[in-house]
């Protein structure tokens, strides 16, 4: 199923050679050279490599089809590991490919898995990778440039005259308080140190460099001392926006405080996830809100549906680039948290979202009401790795805590501990 | 230290596991080969595991048996390249502009420069080890850093050019987790992921380095601290912990304590969160007693 969707390997560029991996899967224990289809798949460069070696290469190349990210320098370090140790048992084949091939802790069972699976032969891996197959991740790079046609043509009808008087009348009442919010969020959001220092004027550390060059093209006078500090700079800023049936009345505003948002701070990113996880930033880079919205509600496919928001958020964080998007930033989920069934997929994935975030919050509109108690199971087995658990009933309250981001609050956890 | 000599210490994972045992250090047979690993491939060694389980002893025992200085670079959020790499010492340079009045000076001798850990194992791969402790800690900027120091070992100084390791210097990169660290930094190392031992071994280490405990006690305790481990705490205890946990029993004891009372009181330096404290304390008593039967 996955290949049909990522027919290349990410390392290699090819299309993973389907054909050899199968003949590969049953070598047995005695590790005896498989035997290759004639037709097979393969560059030059393995043809040169000893028959011998070619499972440890398959083995690699399973891996990457199950989502393990593998370097071919680590393919080639765990040939020569295995090389040095001997090898004189499975055992050492399997240290040698932990050692180097890296598996990351928690999918540590899902590695065995595929190594007994692999080297033993015998039934196939009943672990599957935890990218679920049916959540689809949709990156709005792809279209830009149809939708950029699509706007143009809008451009000169009456319809966009009629959107920009709009838009125009918003920007004059500011009935919600965005363009306020927009104003101030790049300035109000936590900002961190920078690795790279810039030369100030007051309240610096001796730039002994500097000074010390200018002491020696000024022959030995000592001038006024140059000083440097760290720079700040502000952290990322996340929205991750549920847009499932159950908060259908919110969706709209909180599409509104994101283009703010995209529009205000300098680096922000958008991702709707209801049964899909949708990457709305570009569209939202469009300064006229309503030209923005609607191209933002043509990438999103989900509108109104299930949400699948443990599934959802793991697919986020198995797309590398977006991931990384997440770390060291602010995160804001806005979302009810109603998970169906089993919610342990979700709670992996706000485990692994706190680790990477600055901040991790959870705004949710049934927190507008003061009855609310964090009382679902879902919602109790992550509250321990959120910052935050707030209100996200309207678009003023949210606002207000997205600004107050930068300053210290005690963890979710106790807060409403405190409350119960 | 020659090339010869470190495949003479590291000829298998087996002699690595002895000379580790043999510096007190008693390390399972995953870790002995992905030190022996490491050392035999010329790459970093990443050693990630909760907080306790001995990764900085690791390092340390890594060191002893390669019979070098480990030199540790502790990180933390906001180091950077002059406290990582080297840096000028301005005031000598200073004085020394001052002092030399007429004559001419090299301003950037090697007596001017102050040399931080990078620096010093590039000057000495083979007496030095590199321990990074708590590469989590540092920020993103740092890493990358690092990734660049890991992949050629050499450093630029604009005023003196670059400096390169003769050898391939041995590194130990230690992280607790507590962010995930770039996948090209991972990819680079040889990677090892430290649990927390089983009972036996536990009591093994336990045995090795507390003071004078008696083997009942070291077993007594171990089972007790894996039982507690497997409960949601907010900080399980780590093999430290567990060690100084025997120790004090055992002085109570000496000092008129019957034994499940010795553990009992001894308890805070096991457990040193008031929460958990409080979740462990009524079941503390069974615990301890089953640990003991």
């Amino acid at each position: 199923m996955r290949d049909l969707n990522n027919p290349f390997s990410p390392f290699t560029g090819r299309r993973c050679p389907e054909g050899a991996d199968e003949g590969q899967r049953h070598t047995g224990q005695s590790l005896a050279p498989p035997r290759l289809p004639a037709s097979s798949p393969r560059g030059r460069g393995e043809e040169s490599l000893p028959r011998a070696a070619a499972p440890f290469l398959a083995f690699a190349r399973l891996l990457r089809r199950h989502g393990f990210a593998i370097a071919p320098e680590q393919v080639t370090a765990f040939m020569q590991a295995v090389t040095l140790l001997g090898p004189r048992s499975m055992n050492d084949i399997r240290e040698a490919a932990l050692a180097t091939l890296a598996p990351p802790p928690d999918r540590r069972g899902e590695f065995e898995a595929h190594f007994q699976g692999f080297f033993y032969g015998g039934a196939k891996p009943s672990v599957e990778g935890e990218e679920d197959d049916e959540i689809r991740v949709k990156d709005d790079r792809g279209t830009r440039e149809e939708e950029s046609q699509a706007v143009r043509q809008e451009k000169g009808g009456e319809l966009s005259s009629a959107l920009e008087q709009l838009s125009s009348r918003d920007f004059r009442q500011d009935t919600d308080g965005l363009s306020s919010f927009r104003r101030r969020l790049a300035s109000a959001l936590p900002a961190r140190r920078s690795f790279r220092t810039a030369r100030t004027r007051s309240r610096g550390t001796l730039d002994l460099r500097r000074s010390l060059s200018e002491i020696v093209s000024a022959d030995g006078d000592i001038p006024s001392p140059l000083l440097r500090r760290r720079q700040t700079v502000p952290r990322k800023l996340l929205l991750l926006i549920d847009v499932s049936g159950s908060m259908k009345l919110h969706t709209a505003d909180y599409l509104k405080l994101a283009h703010a948002a995209v529009q205000g701070a300098d680096r922000a990113e958008i991702f709707t996830f209801g049964t899909r996880l949708t990457r709305i930033t570009s569209a939202l880079r469009v300064r006229n809100r309503d030209q923005a919205l609607a191209r933002a509600a043509a990438l999103v496919d989900d509108w109104d549906g299930g949400t699948r928001m443990g599934p959802a958020l793991l697919a986020f964080l198995s797309v590398p680039r977006f991931s990384a998007f997440a770390r060291g930033a602010a995160v804001v989920i806005l979302s009810d948290a109603l998970e169906r069934g089993d919610h342990s997929d979700l709670e992996t994935a706000m485990r692994r979202l706190s680790a990477r975030a600055f901040r991790l919050s959870l705004a949710t509109p049934l927190a507008g009401d003061p009855r609310f108690r964090p009382a679902t199971t879902a919602l109790r087995a992550i509250l321990p790795v959120l910052d935050d658990l707030v209100d996200g009933s309207s678009a003023r309250s949210l606002s207000d805590f997205i600004l107050s981001l930068a300053r210290p609050a005690p963890a979710a956890e106790t807060i409403w501990k405190r409350v119960a | 230290m020659t090339r010869v000599n470190t495949e003479q210490i590291a000829a298998s994972p087996e002699a690595v596991a002895a000379s580790l045992a043999a510096s007190r250090y008693l390390a399972d047979d995953s870790l002995a080969t992905a030190i022996f690993l490491a050392i035999r491939l010329g790459k970093p060694l990443l050693l990630e595991g909760a907080p306790g389980v001995g990764k900085t002893e690791a390092a340390k025992a890594v060191a002893e048996l390669l019979g070098r200085e480990l030199v540790r670079l502790q990180c933390y959020e906001g180091i950077d390249a002059a406290h990582a790499l080297y840096e000028w010492n301005y005031q000598r340079q200073l004085l020394a502009i001052r002092h030399a009045g007429e004559h001419e000076i090299d301003i950037y001798d090697d007596r001017f420069l102050i040399a931080r850990p990078l620096l010093q194992v590039l000057r000495a791969p083979d007496r030095r080890v590199l321990l990074v402790d708590e590469i989590d800690r540092s920020d993103h900027e740092f890493e990358a850093l690092l990734l660049e120091f890991l992949s050629d070992f050499q450093i630029s100084i604009p005023e003196r050019g670059t400096i390169r390791a003769a050898t391939q210097p041995i590194v130990i990169l230690t992280s607790n987790r507590t962010r995930e660290l770039a996948e090209a930094l991972r990819r680079r190392c040889v990677y090892h992921w430290i649990g927390y031992p089983d009972a036996a071994r536990e009591a093994e280490i336990i045995m090795l380095r507390a003071g004078d405990v008696a083997e009942a006690t070291a077993r007594a305790v171990a089972n007790a601290v894996q039982e507690i481990r497997a409960r949601p705490l907010a900080k399980p205890p780590g093999i430290a912990e567990a060690v100084e946990w025997a120790n004090a029993a055992t002085i109570l004891e000496k000092g008129g304590s019957p034994w499940p009372e010795a553990f009992r009181r001894a308890i805070g330096v096991l457990i040193k969160d008031e929460e958990d404290l409080s979740s462990i304390a009524p079941e503390l008593g069974r615990i301890v007693e089953e640990a003991l039967a």
